[in-house]
């Protein structure tokens, strides 16, 4: 079990970067999606899923016994899982508008926020962007 | 008590404000920023009065139940914190048409809600999802402008943001299946026994790095400087002012109180000299007035950095001295921005100019807190650099010493060029008037500046009080 675990987060954080390293916006959107999923089977895997005794902690103990598989982490990933999903949809949403308004997906493009240097430019000043 | 009051107040604020509109969502957000003032001053007190107040949710017992802590230097943060947002609400009244503001509103309360809850948190968990939220209310800052631009930088900010969360959650998911616990106090019980500490010192480094790449630090500060100068002004004096300071604050806390860093102060004193001096670098190219104030918060988040890479009690009293000293200045300077910006119509310093002769209280305003960022003495910022330069040179840390008195003279460089510029040199366009600045963005900026300059003078009343409070950092009893 934990061997197989093992096995899907390194796939999955490899294709991840490979994913995030592209030009394209919605690949490195994905490719964070995808890491989402890895950072959240980690958490799943510290929870020692193949426990095999009852989840019960000792009277008088604060901490379960190493046998037992931790219900906590579950908790946890369900929060993860939550936040990540909305903000992907957002960040998805975010993506189309910039496409669609851009024409284009290739973030070295994107040049609105930072304005680009004139080639002519012999001042060695950055451009003056005017304040909306 | 307070504790429950300081999240919720603004929290339900919040909520409030996606349903008022016009004045009301005014008077909402005002009484609920000085109601939230008032409450951070009772807990200052109480903290003062009675030591750390703790709240564990649900009657849960210790260590299982949620903790919320705070200590006198978490209850100070979190009276700037309320101090500064009341300031900037202020501002906001006046900064173009309040229908055109009016949804930044919810998520500024957000901001705060996270902010202050950020501070106090005492569980890794919990402090996760903190952040988080303090990453939706910035994305949502940025994206209300509607233009190419603010898209751009929100998704610049998300990719690199999201980053470091999957970190930190991986971080945070690694140390609880090594040591089963997220409780600040047992944890660092649980890392007092060498042989654990060491064992989990690499999810320690993991949890670090995640935190590194939030407070901007080299070569992870790219996102800052591209996003933040999109905002609008009042609500960047917020974001610029608090998110990066929170983060280190966090840092502070956890390397002091939580876990055991021991392996990496050397190298995170070494970031923080290319920190401070990328960072202030990038400012002397710039001549837009908030891309340069974008690039000191890079330069400044490195200086503090160097208070925590010193590891020890008295580094920490530098390090959050520092800390309140910077969020006063950095927000100050920024509504400072806003106010030039009213005035001369631009924040291109190539575009404005005679601000010394049409708006003396203003170049007053502006001086002071331009020396204090410097760290002329006796400012606020002298002080809390010669705390921390002070360690460094007693911990023999000669050339990080030497870097940070460099990054002094750099910045000295560019706070003269927006002197120079913004108030000397006469105005390009000689038939420009300059606009007048309402009277109660006047006396709110005024009175941070009055508070910077009270800091400078008599510093002795905050440093006693964190010396008092120190006590419980790196090895100490809480």
């Amino acid at each position: 079990m934990n061997l197989l675990l093992i096995a899907v987060i390194s796939i999955a954080v490899s294709a991840g970067v490979i994913l995030l390293l592209s030009k394209d916006i919605f690949r490195i959107v994905m490719g964070l999606a995808i890491l989402a999923v890895a950072a959240n089977l980690v958490i799943f895997i510290g929870g020692r899923p193949d426990g095999v005794v009852p989840a019960v902690i000792q009277h008088g103990g604060s901490i379960l016994p190493v046998e037992a598989a931790s219900p906590l982490p579950q908790a946890l990933v369900l929060t993860a899982i939550v936040i990540g999903f909305a903000l992907l949809v957002f960040a998805l949403v975010l993506a189309a508008a910039l496409t669609q308004r851009l024409g284009h997906a290739d973030v070295s493009a994107y040049s609105e926020s930072e304005p680009r240097h004139e080639k002519n430019d012999k001042s060695g000043k950055p451009p003056v962007m005017e304040a909306e | 008590m307070e504790i429950l009051v300081l999240f919720l107040l603004p929290l339900i604020t919040s909520l409030l404000s996606l349903f008022v509109r016009g004045r009301l969502l005014l008077v909402v957000n005002l009484t609920s920023s000085f109601g939230l003032l008032i409450a951070a001053m009772q807990l200052v007190i109480s903290v003062i009065e009675s030591g750390p107040q703790s709240l564990l949710f649900g009657n849960w017992p210790f260590p299982i139940g949620i903790e919320f802590y705070v200590d006198g230097i978490s209850a100070l943060l979190v009276l700037l914190i309320s101090l500064v947002y009341a300031v900037v609400i202020v501002f906001m009244l006046y900064w173009q048409n309040v229908r055109e503001t009016a949804s930044y509103f919810p998520l500024l309360q957000l901001l705060v809600t996270s902010a202050i809850a950020v501070s106090m948190a005492a569980d890794l968990f919990n402090l996760y999802v903190w952040f988080e939220l303090m990453l939706i209310a910035v994305m949502g800052l940025l994206i209300l402008g509607n233009g190419l631009r603010y898209n751009e930088a929100a998704i610049k900010y998300f990719s690199v943001s999201m980053i470091g969360t999957l970190l930190m959650l991986a971080a945070i998911g690694l140390i609880h299946g090594a040591v089963g616990q997220l409780n600040f106090s047992a944890l660092h019980e649980i890392t007092q026994d060498t042989e654990t500490g060491e064992q989990i010192s690499l999810f320690s480094g993991l949890l670090l790095l995640a935190l590194l790449l939030k407070i901007g630090a080299f070569p992870l500060f790219a996102w800052l400087p591209a996003a933040y100068h999109t905002l609008p002004t009042p609500v960047l004096a917020l974001v610029g002012g608090l998110l990066t300071k929170i983060s280190v604050y966090v840092i502070l806390r956890i390397s002091g109180q939580v876990l055991e860093l021991g392996a990496f102060y050397d190298a995170l004193g070494w970031l923080a000299v290319v920190t401070m001096l990328s960072g202030v670098l990038g400012a002397a190219y710039h001549w837009d007035l908030r891309r340069i104030l974008a690039f000191h918060i890079v330069s400044q988040v490195g200086f503090l950095m160097l208070g925590v890479a010193l590891a020890s009690p008295e580094g920490t009293t530098g390090t959050a001295f520092f800390l309140y000293h910077n969020i006063l200045v950095k927000t100050n300077l920024f509504l400072l921005a806003g106010m030039i910006y009213l005035a001369a119509g631009h924040y291109d310093l190539r575009q404005i100019g005679g601000l010394f002769s049409a708006r003396p209280l203003l170049a007053f305003m502006f001086f002071i807190s331009a020396i204090s960022l410097v760290g002329v003495p006796p400012s606020s910022g002298f002080w809390g650099k010669l705390l921390i330069i002070q360690e460094t040179l007693k911990q023999q840390y000669y050339w990080w010493a030497a870097a940070a008195l460099i990054t002094g003279l750099l910045t000295l460089y560019s706070m003269s060029k927006i002197w120079l510029e913004g108030f000397w040199k006469p105005h390009p366009d000689p038939n420009k008037t300059v606009a007048g600045i309402p009277f109660a963005v006047n006396a709110s900026v005024l009175l941070l500046t009055l508070l910077i300059l009270y800091v400078g003078l008599y510093p002795n009343s905050v440093i006693a009080f964190l010396q008092a409070q120190q006590s419980a950092f790196y090895g100490g009893q809480i």
